[in-house]
């Protein structure tokens, strides 16, 4: 069964050849927030490429994720601005605090971890954004107090990331 | 004609060509680990790079076409610093374990690091630690070995269509793989090899069968008996350093009694009785208004690329079996009868040029009262390496004759090696069987050769029959997709191999032969057919016999029984 959505969108390129793979991947990824399994090899049939090409595409490029998203999905930036103020020490604490690591998300479906090139946000480094909302000059120590900002936040919703 | 100066000396080249191309015909070797030959090239490894004059840096041949007047120097200093420079980085994480690999002694990348003299480890860069995946009961994967050369990925695409393979990630985290990362025997991989003989290093190799046969050999309560494939007798000699299409039958057959095969039968004579029911299930489609163009199904690389990828053309698939599949049947049934043996004693060896035989051999198709009727299946390479491991001298032996009943063969069935040679079989005995006659040119020069694509028709009677051949699976998928299409009504028989040029370029053949070498092999089993006597199926006294002893007549009920299967939709992701 094609899942309804990944139908909508390959109907919108109906005909269409190698050339759209990637459009084709990105708008998969901004409906399910990922590339699953299934969606991959329906994407390969509509355009009757080999599963193992579009894996191949999708695995070079960073935007693409494997895994369903977290309900917060946590990005730590490792742009140069943020290198130089130590933003690596701050990825190692957030994966410590979650108990996962980057492209992972973490088994309640509470938060996944990203870590991405530059967010443009220089002057607030270390950046650390979490579901677009970002968090200037993050030392490795106020890491737990941000997340648990949100596992609060989850609480009030009475919603779990499932 | 171009003339290019190469390294002072004068030599020709043809207007368009590669460099790399020029230099090789003019005798001088530049080193590459990314190139195949026929295909495109690629530019990956920069090992053949070699310093053009006006040109600042240095150039890869392969990629650089020739041009009137050129100026190479293809072992400069700088290039041969080059060159050992890439090598030791490819080193750095390389495994140091040339002494434990399956390549030692066969790989591309200890042969340059000894040509350059690399004797140091100048770069120590971080090991990856990937899991060797075994999955596939024909071939293993060591992605630790890999140098990402990618002639794998393309053979597997480009020749063969089938792109189970491919590049994934990026930069320093580049490795190939299945898609999702699966394992290969889940994957759409065919278990050709051909990626085998393509890689330059030991990230490839046969899953091997050494081990069992050794034990069974060894083993007093165990009725050990052989076959050898048609390829193989004109291959295995390259193992030994002699040239390409030699043909040993002889000292091969005295070599495996040597080992201790108890019987040493011969799969060309099941190729003939393949030739014979194939022929017959023809006659049967053409009279019956059967499902045509009627294709061959010896090839087990096919067989699974048709049931995952074209099951609409599954009815079109002889249901005969493999001649290894239909020799394991009667080794375990007429046989065994004939010898009051039980079944369950006899271990069953072929030797193949194929890695995905062992696939077949594995088949629960094939498998009759739970029993697998072939129970292991070696490569060339790996015969090549007992015969080794026991201090056999194949040069030495006195050639010996193959066992009776199931040893003695016709040159049609050893036809089978080369592509075109199971359709030029099936036609000299079609002919025989609608007409009474035999054809008066059983030579058909128009399906022979190395082309992927060969096509003739043939007169039999009144009747004009439309005959192709393909070998590589790509120039077979075009051919399907073309008749799939409605192009191609003009067509009944159509013969399928997986490899380019047939069995004698299997997957499990020695390594390092290009097209020269494989047109060598195709030669020495065209000389055979002109050589003999018997040259046809229904013109073995031993096929005969078989069907007056055991069979009664092609396509009774023990023949389908034994020797016919049918097959089915695969479901893999493709």
């Amino acid at each position: 069964m094609i899942a309804p959505d990944i139908d909508f969108i390959l109907r919108r390129h109906a005909g269409a050849g190698r050339d759209a793979l990637i459009p084709i991947l990105q708008e998969v990824q901004e409906a399910h927030g990922y590339l699953s399994r299934e969606a991959i090899i329906c994407v390969s049939r509509h355009l009757g490429l080999p599963a193992s090409k579009v894996c191949g595409v999708a695995t070079f490029y960073n935007e693409f994720r494997f895994r369903a998203p977290g309900k917060f999905h946590v990005q730590v930036c490792r742009g140069t601005a943020c290198h130089v103020k130590r933003s690596a020490r701050l990825l190692d604490a957030t994966a410590t605090a979650l108990g996962i690591k980057p492209g992972e998300t973490s088994r309640d479906g509470l938060f996944s971890l990203e870590a991405v090139a530059c967010v443009g946000a220089c002057a607030l480094a270390p950046v650390l954004a979490v579901n677009g909302e970002f968090h200037a000059c993050v030392g490795p120590d106020s890491v737990r107090r941000i997340l648990d900002f949100y596992r609060g936040k989850a609480a009030r919703d009475g919603t779990d990331g499932g | 004609m171009i003339t290019i100066d190469a390294n002072g000396r004068p030599i020709n080249a043809r207007p368009g060509e590669m460099l790399l191309d020029a230099l090789r015909r003019a005798g001088l070797s530049v080193p590459t680990l990314c190139h195949v030959e026929g295909l495109p090239p690629s530019g990956a490894c920069r090992m053949c790079v070699v310093e053009v004059e006006g040109q600042r840096a240095l150039v890869p041949s392969c990629a650089l076409p020739v041009s009137e007047g050129m100026k190479v120097r293809t072992h400069s200093p700088r290039a041969l610093r080059a060159r050992k420079t890439i090598v030791e980085l490819l080193l750095a994480n390389h495994p140091d374990d040339c002494l434990y690999c399956v390549r030692s002694g066969a790989c591309r990348l200890q042969d340059l690091a000894e040509e350059l003299g690399v004797r140091q480890r100048r770069y120590g860069g971080a090991r990856t630690a990937s899991k060797v995946d075994t999955s596939s009961p024909s071939i293993i994967r060591d992605p630790d070995k890999c140098i990402l050369c990618g002639k794998c990925v393309r053979v597997c695409e480009e020749v063969q269509g089938v792109s189970a393979i491919d590049f994934h990630g990026r930069g320093s985290r580049t490795r190939v793989s299945t898609a999702f990362d699966e394992g290969l025997n889940v994957s759409s991989c065919i278990n050709c090899g051909q990626c085998i003989l393509a890689c330059p290093t030991g990230a490839l190799r046969e899953q091997s069968h050494v081990k069992e046969v050794l034990a069974a050999l060894d083993d007093p309560k165990k009725f050990v008996v052989v076959q050898h494939a048609p390829a193989v007798s004109v291959t295995l000699a390259e193992e030994f350093g002699l040239k390409p299409g030699t043909d040993i039958a002889g000292q091969m057959t005295a070599v495996l009694r040597g080992l201790g095969f108890q019987r040493v039968f011969d799969a060309s004579l099941a190729a003939d009785l393949t030739v014979m029911e194939e022929a017959s299930e023809l006659v049967d489609r053409l009279r019956s208004g059967g499902r045509l163009p009627m294709m061959t199904s010896c090839s087990p690389g096919w067989i699974k690329l048709v049931e995952q990828a074209y099951p609409d053309f599954i009815e079109n698939l002889s249901t005969c079996k493999s001649p290894q599949q239909m020799l394991g049947a009667l080794v375990k049934s007429y046989f065994a009868e004939r010898q009051s043996l039980d079944p369950a004693q006899i271990f069953s060896v072929s030797v193949a040029p194929c890695t995905a035989k062992k696939f077949e051999a594995e088949r629960p198709e094939m498998a009759r009262g739970g029993a697998a009727d072939v129970d292991a299946v070696l490569t060339t390479r790996e015969l090549a390496q007992i015969i080794r491991m026991r201090g056999l001298d194949v040069g030495a032996l006195a050639p010996g004759p193959a066992d009776s009943p199931l040893g003695e063969r016709s040159t049609a069935g050893k036809l089978f090696g080369a592509s075109g040679g199971a359709a030029e079989a099936v036609l000299r005995t079609l002919h025989f069987m609608l007409t009474g006659k035999e054809l008066e040119q059983p030579r058909m020069p128009a399906l022979r050769g190395p082309k992927g694509l060969k096509e003739t028709r043939v007169r039999i009677g009144d009747l004009d029959l439309g005959v192709a051949v393909a070998s590589g699976l790509a120039s077979a998928r075009r051919l399907l997709e073309d008749i799939r299409e409605g192009r191609r009504r003009d067509l009944q028989f159509i013969e399928v191999m997986t490899c380019p040029g047939g069995c004698v370029a299997g997957g499990g053949q020695p390594l390092g032969a290009g097209p020269e070498a494989v047109e060598a092999r195709m030669q020495a089993l065209y000389r055979i057919d002109r050589d003999e006597r018997v040259r046809t199926a229904h013109g073995n006294e031993s096929v005969g016999r078989l069907y007056r002893e055991y069979l009664g007549r092609p396509l009774s009920n023990r023949s389908r029984k034994l020797l016919h299967t049918r097959y089915a939709r695969r479901d893999v992701v493709l």
